[in-house]
């Protein structure tokens, strides 16, 4: 195996991206690792535009009178940065960039259970991703994300139908994309690859899958009967016609709320890796940090009217919710103990991905802290719909999910691509979103408890607001340029980086027992698993050459 | 109430401030003390079944305390107390519309004495909105088809942002206002400048208009209940079940009279929906509160005798601030 390492060869080995070239080559494969670099395509075209909103809704907020555009576009500014960025860039970012490319590998599987399935949901993600361009084009929504009803089903005129069916087809990719998993989780796996000893990355993505799965049809099913409403006047959700507005609500977040979970349990399995290799150490509390997994998927299920704390529910189903919101925060914190835990002792290098997995265990932290705020009911009363939640959540689902994203397209870019990123610049990048999340989330939970309300396009009634809101706003320019460079860098390795070794990192995990850039079939044979995971004690062991490479066949 | 709110935000930041730390300089420790070293080797750890269980039942009993105050807190913010002046709110696209029971009426402004308990009775002619008023930490959604309350006292004279949470709409940020808290003395000057009469008398005038009152009548046994006395007591309904009469269940019998039928009438009324405004609903229903005799809650407890003269002594005490 050492032999192999590090020498570029001056002709370039065949693997899956030089195998076959032409459009069609890529439209209509089935390779688990080319369908993986599609949707990096597309979700990183939909993270720009959803980034673009973003920074418009900053600008705006920079004086309080409304001056930059008017009062309906800021809305369907911040609707559309809020329906691009979680159903078409978080939801998918992880599992079906990462996880497409990695789960086959990591268990030591030729592809997915069913490819054909994977190159379907692709293009489901596609056609969602068109109709709501073509949506945004052609006037765009206006309701806010979360689509309440009854302004969403009785008063607005923008184009809520449009706009909900591009979430309903985008919605099925993201249900194909989980039940491939599952299937390929459980009936995959290389002879030896028992539960125990999958990758920590794996068990995130079983969980993640089991939500997609079971809440996804949920969200379809009510995207069904706004669309009813409106064309039929059905009454569901219309006081006048004896419906109740709270059961849009409670329908939509029983989706929503595991939703955040599809975002961040993904982002908490590279995590994973990212520290036990950049420690040198098997995770501590293998099958905690496994089943915290499951439980948060569990759990995850059953806290959704948490959001709905003042929306007229009753105070004991409140009080319920909030018992429960606590019990899936307990979870969370055995995994940031965990993780926590295996830097003792370890030794502990300092790359582009660990700086980011240590940002993302920061920042974590705050939005899993500042989530004991929000679920203690008596505070929820005062700062929720405030600016509060907004810092709240995207610490969670920026300052979390984003980081571990941008951390596991650091760690495996070598192996995706065959190719080394400049390691300077990415640690570079690393601070410098670190720095600009900072900025321009933290001031706003200031104005949240300050009593900012989310959703304002003017402020002038409480210019004290401004001050917060000008750190903000600048904290995103900060953080818009760390998200830039990386894809500078990236694309510029794909051409000028140094060729990469087959296991950069020296990692553990089945992956990194393929070549850079792998073969289509990812393995010459099927690999055998005797090993347990994360064995970097036998990696980093003086004599390692011993039993590992003779018993799994590297494909060349 | 803001007090409150914050003496439980203060220790949260407290509680959470010290795990931040803990587990920060736990991190930046490690972080330090094991960074790699050429020749030293990373130590193998399996994990600690006694730790786990540690690290999980410590942060669970502490938030177990954060849920039980929190819940505290919440149950003072949610159960108005009886005697509280009561205001009723309508929410449009997008200004908010309050009246007062004396009768005074006002827009995105909403005058109020210093020390007095006032209790919001608030619906939505339109989409859903939320009632905010930072300064005083409480929110509470505004839902059209049913009145949902929220409750407090200022205790200091001042002008106090109010903002629509729920977003409504295009204005949905310049549906902002003013809670302006007045020293007792002021507020009866500012009192005083009213018209109209109280909203009770002015859904009596509505209760008539409509011919209520033919049916309902307080003299014979009519076709309809007989309204007196029936507010805040439980019910028997049509279908066996027992509810309370409170502000929502009038509000649905006159939208919906056939939903919730009490026992022993026919379903002969007619539905108000779309005939009345959200207004006059609110001074029928004050209307039909004023000639009851006991509060809601106080009903189930003590008998109706009991509680009566006090209710006797307040209306009293309303009339003499219109006159």
């Amino acid at each position: 195996m050492s032999m192999d390492i590090a020498i570029p060869q001056p002709v370039e080995r065949e693997n899956y991206l030089n195998k076959k070239y032409g459009v069609w080559s890529w439209l209509l494969t089935t390779d688990h690792k080319r369908i993986a670099l599609l949707y990096l395509l597309s979700i990183t075209f939909f993270f720009f535009i959803g980034g673009f909103f973003a920074l418009l809704i900053r600008l705006e907020l920079l004086t309080p009178a409304g001056d930059l555009v008017q009062a309906d576009t800021y809305n369907k500014l911040f609707t559309m940065h809020g329906m691009v960025m979680v159903f078409f860039f978080l939801i998918p970012s992880i599992p079906a960039v990462l996880g497409n490319f990695l789960v086959p590998m990591m268990i030591g599987a030729k592809d997915l259970a069913f490819p054909r399935v994977n190159l379907l949901s692709w293009y489901l993600y596609v056609i969602g991703g068109v109709l709501m361009l073509h949506c945004m084009l052609t006037g765009g929504v206006d309701t806010g994300w979360t689509f309440y009803a009854p302004y969403s089903t009785n008063f607005t005129n923008t184009k809520i139908v449009e706009a909900g069916l591009a979430i309903f087809i985008a919605g099925f990719s993201s249900i194909l994309t989980g039940l491939n998993f599952v299937v390929t989780i459980h009936r995959m796996r290389a002879p030896g690859m028992t539960w125990s000893r999958l990758p920590l990355f794996i068990w995130a993505h079983y969980a993640t899958s089991i939500i997609q799965l079971l809440g996804t049809p949920v969200v379809a099913v009510t995207i069904v009967l706004v669309a009813a409403e409106r064309a039929l006047h059905l009454g569901i959700f219309d006081p006048k016609l004896g419906g109740d507005p709270l059961l849009f609500q409670h329908l939509f977040w029983f989706y929503s709320h595991p939703a955040v979970y599809i975002m961040i349990l993904p982002s908490m399995g590279v995590v994973t890796e990212i520290i036990a290799c950049f420690s040198r150490k098997r995770i501590f509390g293998y099958s905690f940090i496994a089943f915290s997994s499951i439980a948060i998927a569990v759990f995850g299920f059953l806290v959704w009217a948490h959001h709905m704390f003042v929306a007229g529910m009753s105070v004991y189903a409140a009080l319920v919710f909030s018992l429960l919101s606590y019990a899936v925060a307990v979870p969370s914190a055995i995994k940031v103990f965990n993780w926590t835990a295996t830097l003792y002792k370890g030794s502990i290098h300092y790359d582009a991905p660990m700086l980011y997995a240590f940002g993302f265990l920061g920042l974590f932290t705050i939005g899993g802290l500042t989530g004991l705020f929000l679920s203690a009911l008596g505070i929820n009363v005062h700062v929720t719909d405030t600016y509060f939640v907004v810092a709240h959540f995207h610490y969670i689902m920026v300052g979390g999910a984003v980081m571990g994203y941008l951390g596991g397209m650091h760690f495996w870019w070598p192996k995706i691509s065959g190719r080394l990123y400049p390691e300077g610049w990415a640690r570079l990048a690393a601070l410098i979103v670190f720095i600009g999340f900072n900025l321009t989330f933290f001031p706003q939970f200031l104005l949240g408890y300050m009593g900012m309300p989310r959703r304002y396009y003017d402020y002038s009634h409480m210019p004290e607001f401004q001050v917060l809101n000008v750190l903000s706003t600048a904290g995103a320019t900060v953080l818009g340029v760390g998200y830039l460079l990386p894809m500078v860098y990236f694309l510029w390795s794909m051409r000028y980086g140094k060729p990469a070794p087959d296991n950069p990192w020296n990692a553990a995990g089945l992956e990194w027992m393929t070549a850079s850039p792998p073969t289509t079939f990812n393995f010459e044979e099927e690999p055998v698993v005797t090993w347990e995971a994360y064995n970097y004690e036998e990696l980093d062991s003086p004599d390692k050459d011993a039993p590992r490479s003779q018993e799994v066949p590297v494909a060349r | 109430m803001a007090r409150n709110v914050d003496a439980l935000y203060i220790f949260l930041l407290i509680v959470t401030g010290m795990m931040t730390l803990l587990v920060f300089s736990f991190l930046l420790f490690f972080a330090a003390r094991f960074r790699h070293r050429p020749g030293v080797r990373a130590e193998q750890i399996e994990g600690s079944t006694a730790l786990e269980i540690t690290w999980s039942a410590i942060p669970f009993l502490i938030f177990m305390v954060i849920f039980a105050w929190g819940a505290v807190v919440y149950f003072k913010e949610r159960t108005p107390p009886a005697d509280a002046a009561e205001i009723y709110v309508v929410a449009k696209q997008w200004m908010w519309k309050l009246e007062h029971a004396e009768g005074q009426r006002e827009i995105n402004e909403l005058h109020v004495p210093v020390g007095r308990d006032v209790k919001l009775i608030m619906t939505s002619q339109d989409v859903i909105h939320s009632f905010f008023i930072p300064a005083f930490r409480i929110k509470q959604d505004v839902l059209p088809g049913r009145y949902t309350v929220e409750w407090f006292r200022a205790t200091k004279p001042g002008v106090y942002h109010l903002f629509c949470a729920e977003y409504c709409g295009t204005q949905h940020s310049g549906m902002v206002g003013d809670i302006v808290v007045m020293e007792p003395a002021q507020y009866e000057a500012w009192m005083n400048g009213a018209s109209g009469g109280p909203l009770s008398a002015t859904g009596e005038k509505i209760f008539a208009e409509l011919g209520c009152s033919t049916c309902h009548r307080s003299d014979i046994q009519g076709r309809g209940p007989n309204l007196h006395g029936v507010f805040g007591k439980p019910v028997q309904l049509e279908d066996g079940r027992t509810v309370t009469a409170d502000e929502n269940y009038l509000r649905e019998c006159i939208l919906e009279p056939g939903g919730k039928r009490i026992k022993g009438f026919q379903p002969i009324m007619p539905t108000f929906q779309g005939l009345v405004t959200e207004e006059q609903v609110n001074a029928l229903v004050a209307y039909i509160k004023s000639i009851s005799t006991a509060k809601p809650g106080e009903a189930a407890k003590t008998s109706a005798s009991a509680t009566a003269p006090k209710v006797e002594e307040k209306v009293q005490a309303h009339g003499s601030q219109v006159q």
